[in-house]
């Protein structure tokens, strides 16, 4: 059996560390209680788990302040969690019910709030990133300093509107932030299967973006990387790209075969790779925490996920007449 | 606490699968995420993880064991230190809770829309005051001064598209504006309009008021997911969270010779779509009052020109700010012999056959549609109610167009009034061909209204 390497020592404090850990350990719980409501039937249609991909979106959001937006793909219910939408609205959206945050009417991949700065949730791939250029481009013609964490698969990285969007971006410096999670797998494609030119991030210099390739099962190098990016956008100097290299445990969706993947290639990046638990090393080695300290958030955390589905269970469907509703505006 | 198993759901389309094989046995501790089982379900054979950690206390369903119902308990997982017989028996299995969504039957209250409405109370009232000063004005000059005023109004409304800002707009229609108000609400994009449509839209998104220009719709078909999938839907994805305030507008249809590519009437492309607002002007005075309607609207507004109309004519109120409601359809000339309802160019060919069926005897009832999302079908019926007879006319594709959608409407709301069946006269079922003589064949003509009305009035 693979074994962990230890890892360095960090100068992270007790606090901020704690923090990484709660929030990456309730996107997990959250996604495993998903998934056991999609077998019970009460979750239907496509639900993509976020599962192994944790830091990337802990480690930006910790970069991120009041005002900047984020918008990204159909897996995205780790972003909602890591932004501070509430769990219960967001489980409830997954069994379609009325106390959901789209009132039933999105879905998993559908999902938005106002107030948290999330604009989706999009289901066509690729869609969302021109339309995160475009959020950005509202916050400068407004000349505020907020940015855009737009974020999109390795699989997407290959649709066009991408490179329409990154020539835009540069030629009117919008402070985006292009986040590729590249987890390796566009479905059942890997990204060897899907390009020749396979360090994502480069294609940016074509028009003139920098970027970087950045280990997303750390969720410290995510902030570091995620820091340098939000400084360059902040400053006016237009779009920058990080491209995360992460893993999903689970299939692309509910219903993958898992055929593309050996087994034993998912076990060695959870045993070896996985970003929860190198955190939680870094706060028993630190002494920051004891084992007891981090059941008691595992435990907390249990809770709150299943007051989610409790809520997503006993919220109403949506109302008929909501059929007719929110069309127009 | 020991926790049933239960046979899961592992597709959209799943009811019941085959338990495969099993990857554990009584007595083995699992881990939340390990791989207990292989299940076969209608697409595949997929792999099965725990969800929570603890011990077989039993299995309840045999490897092999086929037509295994979702939701039935396959085993018993138990906690460290409890035993095994803590597990419910075996079988008979407890009927499985029906998922929610399955709970209620799917034909359950659904509302139809509303009802019919037999008796139609059509809006007819003036568009301007009576006694307005009129000036006259190109349809073109109509377009700019709408888009200027309204820039002037609002500082977030702004205009993107290809050549509308150094070159003055391909068409002109955006002349001077670069020189009002600068660069940064007149913005030249490059030639990319599945990106620059997505930008923009998400621009909406954030709460500025976009006006995009597409030099032909012919060329936003590249960009069409954007407008139908991320502008018409957000709002109802997002419960209602999400608005999304656009003006997609541009020359729409037939031009002069430019061929199949360049010659495709949309309008009832996206009049289908429900969360678009789809206009498509006529008249000058009609393309300023709606178009800064649809800018004030905050909803995305399809705005259909015509490069033939823009240099036409008309008169227009001489208002400070004067504004044309959406689903209004307007009754451009009053008749008792039969309805002749069309929209944007089709006017041209139904005006002039209006005047020869006058010459004929034949008093021909024009209406100006003027928008399609929401029709003002009212309108239509209150008149058809009079004269017994509908002929429509447009410049688009004959199959599943807005003539066919009019003549849905008036058989299920003015059948007892038809004295005969609707016809629907469009552009011919092929492509734009070139040639001058095969192009004018393509296009709908006044004659075939004519000769459309007098089957109609068995004349």
């Amino acid at each position: 059996m693979a074994t962990r390497k230890a890892p360095a020592k960090s100068n992270v404090s007790r606090e901020e560390l704690l923090g990484y850990y709660r929030d990456m350990l309730m996107i997990r719980r959250f996604e495993e209680k998903a998934g056991q409501l999609y077998g019970m039937g009460l979750i239907g249609g496509f639900c993509h788990l976020y599962i192994g991909q944790e830091a990337v979106v802990v480690g930006l959001e910790a970069c991120a302040k009041e005002g900047d937006k984020r918008i990204t793909s159909y897996r995205d219910h780790g972003h909602m969690l890591a932004c501070g939408m509430d769990p219960k609205g967001v489980m409830a959206e997954l069994t379609g019910r009325e106390g959901g945050y789209s009132k039933g009417k999105g879905g998993s991949m559908h999902m938005f709030s106002k107030d948290r700065h999330f604009y989706g949730g999009h289901g066509i791939v690729g869609a969302q990133v021109p339309l995160g250029a475009g959020l950005a481009f509202s916050d400068k013609y407004r000349g505020n300093d907020n940015v855009t964490f737009t974020y999109f698969g390795d699989g997407a990285a290959n649709q066009g509107q991408v490179y329409e969007t990154y020539n835009m971006a540069e030629l009117w410096d919008l402070p985006v932030i292009f986040v590729i999670e590249n987890n390796q797998y566009a479905m059942g494609t890997s990204v060897k299967r899907s390009t020749k030119s396979v360090t994502l991030f480069g294609r940016g210099e074509a028009f003139g973006i920098p970027g970087e390739q950045v280990d997303g099962m750390d969720v410290l190098a995510v902030k570091a990387a995620g820091q340098k990016a939000v400084a360059h956008c902040r400053a006016g100097k237009g779009p920058y790209i990080l491209e995360v290299m992460t893993y999903r445990y689970r299939g692309h969706s509910m219903s993958d075969p898992a055929k593309y993947r050996s087994r034993e290639e998912v076990q060695k990046m959870r045993e070896e790779r996985d970003a929860i638990e190198h955190v939680r090393e870094l706060l028993v080695q630190a002494g920051h925490a004891s084992e007891d300290d981090l059941k008691a958030i595992d435990k907390e955390i249990k809770a709150i996920v299943n007051e989610a589905a409790e809520f997503s269970k006993t919220s109403p469907e949506p109302a008929a007449a909501e059929l007719w509703t929110d069309i127009y505006a | 606490m020991a926790t049933e198993i239960l046979m899961p759901a592992l597709s959209p389309t799943m009811e019941e699968g085959t338990l495969a094989k099993w990857l554990v046995k009584e007595g083995d501790t699992v881990a939340s995420g390990q791989i207990i089982a292989e299940i076969e379900t209608d697409k595949a054979t997929m792999e099965f993880e725990a969800v929570d950690e603890g011990t077989v206390g039993r299995i309840l369903v045999a490897e092999g064991t086929e037509g295994v119902k979702v939701n039935t308990p396959i085993a018993v997982l138990v906690e460290e230190g409890e035993s095994a017989d803590a597990a419910p028996a075996a079988a008979p299995a407890a009927a499985p809770e029906p998922a929610a969504a399955q709970a209620v039957p799917a034909q359950a209250a659904a509302p139809s829309a509303p009802a019919p409405v037999s008796a139609p109370a059509p809006d007819t009232s003036p568009d301007w005051p009576e006694g307005t000063a009129m000036k006259t004005m190109t349809v073109r000059e109509a377009l700019r001064e709408a888009m200027a005023e309204e820039m002037t109004r609002d500082g977030e409304v702004f205009l993107m598209g290809e050549e509308v800002g150094e070159y003055q707009g391909a068409y002109k229609i955006s002349q001077g504006l670069l020189d009002q108000f600068g660069a940064r609400r007149v913005i030249d994009t490059p030639i990319t309009e599945h990106g620059f449509t997505g930008i923009a839209v998400g621009a909406a998104f954030g709460g500025l008021r976009p006006i995009v220009e597409f030099m032909t719709f012919n060329f936003a078909m590249q960009a069409i997911d954007q407008i139908i999938n991320s502008a018409a839907k957000t709002l109802y994805m997002s419960g209602g969270q999400m608005g999304c305030p656009i003006v997609f507008r541009g020359p729409n249809g037939a031009a002069a010779r430019v061929a199949a590519q360049h010659s495709q009437d949309y309008a009832a492309w996206y009049a289908q779509i429900p969360g678009l607002k789809v206009v498509q002007p006529y008249s000058a005075a009609d393309a300023k009052g709606l178009l800064k309607t649809a800018i004030r609207d905050p909803n995305p507004v399809i705005f259909l020109e015509n490069e033939i109309l823009y240099g036409r004519s008309f008169e227009v109120p001489d208002l400070d700010d004067f504004t044309i409601p959406f689903g209004k359809a307007k009754v451009v000339r009053a008749g008792t012999d039969v309805t002749l309802v069309s929209f944007g160019i089709g006017m041209t060919h139904t005006l002039e056959a209006a005047d020869r069926l006058a010459e004929m005897g034949i008093s021909a009832e024009v209406i100006d549609l003027r928008t399609l999302r929401p029709m003002d079908t009212d309108t239509v019926i209150a008149s058809v109610q009079k004269t017994n007879r509908c002929v429509t006319v447009e410049e688009g594709f004959p199959v599943c167009s807005i003539g066919n959608h009019i003549s849905a409407v008036l058989m299920e709301r003015a059948f007892d009034w038809l004295d005969a069946p609707v016809i629907n006269c469009t552009g011919k079922d092929v492509p734009m061909p070139y040639a001058a003589n095969l192009e004018k064949l393509a296009l709908v003509t006044a004659d075939e209204v004519v000769e459309a009305v007098r089957k109609v009035t068995y004349r």
